[in-house]
């Protein structure tokens, strides 16, 4: 018996879910918070319940009302996504029901999983005993396919709500975010200035990707903490990585070297960013963005 | 003025090679021993509402050297409870030992970072804060106002958004734009003399029962086949059909 926390974004059920459903196996309950996403979940392959959790407390993320309200619909194993509100939920159910939570995982075999630590400079195995919650790494597990056809039930529950929001703020750019996309481009202080990242966002227009930045420059010159990839930044695995001027300091090279492909493009040839590269270009950007350019135009 | 905990962790710093011996993360082959980056982004904070703040750590003996550079830059009580190998405990020890260590402390309001840079786990803040029965508040980037009502700027699905809280509750940082204070000669010289509030887990009047973890191994991270590399941007072509004949991502 396993018990899947829907990821939510929004007004939809996040792609994710379809991959903790995925990792899940055997006989999955799926619990969508404030029934957002309920049928979408109920067409998941492999889904054999899913219950609408409603309520007052979901208008607003508060982790404690919403681990609380889902919690008490919640049997066997628990699983969320790591995401930042997954990792919440996780944690907080973990403390009120008094059973261990691990983070961030990336391997599930029976009760032995695995989770990256050190951002991802080693990995340990560890053996959960009895129902515990695991909250699962995106775009680690395969999803499941749509097709399936569970039976939807709704449950009103209420919690107490001890944060509000008071003020929405609406993103400044229509850009993908790093942790999400499939295909991530970053600059680094090798790119000169902060102007010249408009060659990087024109080839992401033209991959669908997000753009990215190592900490050195979102330091120096000011850019979103949003976009740092890194240690102390977002940790990414997207199918494509590019690192354009990033000499790949340890701390990056953390937050980025389970991207699935990595191309390096660095006028260094003995930049770090090489050793971790599927792909190295030993070029400068000036040369090599324009041709990268052409290129994928001529695909 | 609320008395404010604040939860620290040493870990390794983030420049340090992590190397692995015989299934374990050697800590002998750590050079140098850090307050978790997180961390420092709650003390500061912590600092900057001011009055007291007691610093709490669970960890080995060596933990205590960071409990004195807290004290150095401003933190007015240490506390330290020993727990000689943190990954014998689970979530919901770690969660029980510091949530008894805050109310020991008298504080109502908590301040931590988002996750520790060893685990990246992110379960202590909103674990500790579920202990307390308290709100929790998030990778936080910005704070305002004081514990009668916080204002704390986190991400949204759309954005951002600033969000209330008020004591009791537990606020977890991610990075802010305040970087931590460097501590002053005075300041080295009071923190040698502060006392660091030595107790164990017994001391602090908790059960918390058996771990429902076991560590079983810790490995290197599974080595890339060498990759291919090329000169010139003449060469962008060539990986640019190998991304989609060969990797196929593009």
């Amino acid at each position: 018996m396993v018990t899947v926390i829907a990821e939510i974004s929004g007004n939809n059920l996040h792609p994710v879910t379809s991959q903790l459903v995925g990792a899940a196996g055997g006989e999955v309950t799926v619990l969508c918070p404030g029934g957002v996403g309920a049928s979408d979940a109920a067409s998941l392959s492999g889904v054999s319940k899913v219950i609408s959790v409603e309520g007052d407390c979901f208008s607003s993320f508060d982790g404690g009302a919403w681990a609380s309200a889902l919690g008490s619909q919640c049997e066997g194993r628990i699983i969320t996504a790591a995401t930042a509100n997954g990792r919440e939920i996780a944690a907080r159910m973990g403390a009120a029901m008094g059973v261990a939570v691990v983070q961030d995982v990336t391997s599930i075999s029976g009760d032995s999983v695995t989770r990256p630590i050190y951002s991802g400079k080693a990995i340990e195995t560890i053996t959960v005993s009895g129902d515990t919650i695991l909250s699962l790494r995106p775009n680690i597990f395969p999803a499941v396919a749509g097709g399936g056809n569970a039976a939807v039930s709704t449950v009103n529950q209420s919690a107490d709500v001890a944060t509000s929001v008071k003020e929405a703020i609406a993103k400044a750019s229509e850009r993908l975010d790093v942790s999400d996309a499939d295909v991530v481009i970053s600059g680094g202080r090798g790119m000169g200035s902060i102007d010249n990242f408009s060659h990087l966002e024109a080839i992401a227009d033209q991959l669908g990707a997000a753009v990215g930045a190592s900490r050195a420059v979102v330091d120096e010159w000011g850019m979103s903490h949003s976009i740092q990839v890194g240690q102390t930044g977002k940790t990414v695995n997207p199918s494509l990585y590019i690192a354009v001027g990033i000499s790949g300091a340890i701390q990056h090279l953390a937050g980025m070297r389970s991207s699935k492909y990595i191309v390096a493009i660095n006028k260094d040839a003995d930049a770090p960013i090489f050793g971790v590269a599927d792909y190295g270009i030993v070029a400068t950007w000036e040369e090599a963005l324009p041709a990268l350019k052409d290129a994928l135009s001529n695909l | 003025m609320a008395d404010i905990a604040v939860l620290l962790k040493q870990v390794p710093d983030t420049n340090a090679k992590i190397v692995v011996n015989g299934g374990r993360v050697d800590e002998g082959a750590v050079n140098k021993w850090s307050m978790s980056p997180f961390d420092e982004y709650a003390l500061e904070a912590a600092l900057t509402q001011g009055g007291s703040i007691t610093a709490i750590t669970c960890g080995p003996a060596r933990a205590k050297k960071m409990l004195t550079d807290a004290a150095a830059v401003g933190a007015t009580d240490l506390m330290h409870i020993v727990v000689d190998d943190l990954t014998a405990l689970d979530s919901n020890q770690i969660s029980t030992i510091l949530a008894a260590a805050v109310e020991k402390s008298g504080a109502s309001v908590v301040f931590c970072g988002k996750q520790a840079a060893d685990t990246n786990a992110g379960s202590t803040g909103p674990g500790v804060a579920e202990k307390m029965g308290a709100g929790c508040v998030t990778m936080v980037s910005e704070l305002t106002g004081d514990s009668s009502g916080f204002l704390a700027l986190r991400p949204s699905a759309n954005g951002m958004e600033r969000v209330s809280v008020a004591a009791p509750c537990v606020i977890a940082f991610d990075k802010m734009s305040t970087e931590l204070r460097r501590p002053n000669v005075k300041g080295i010289m009071m923190a040698k003399k502060k006392t660091v509030e030595t107790m164990s887990i017994g001391d602090l009047g908790v059960d918390i029962g058996s771990s429902s973890v076991t560590l079983e191994n810790q490995s290197p991270p599974a080595e890339k086949p060498a990759g291919q590399k090329f000169e010139g941007a003449e060469s962008v072509s060539v990986v640019v059909g190998k991304l989609r004949d060969e990797a196929k991502v593009i």
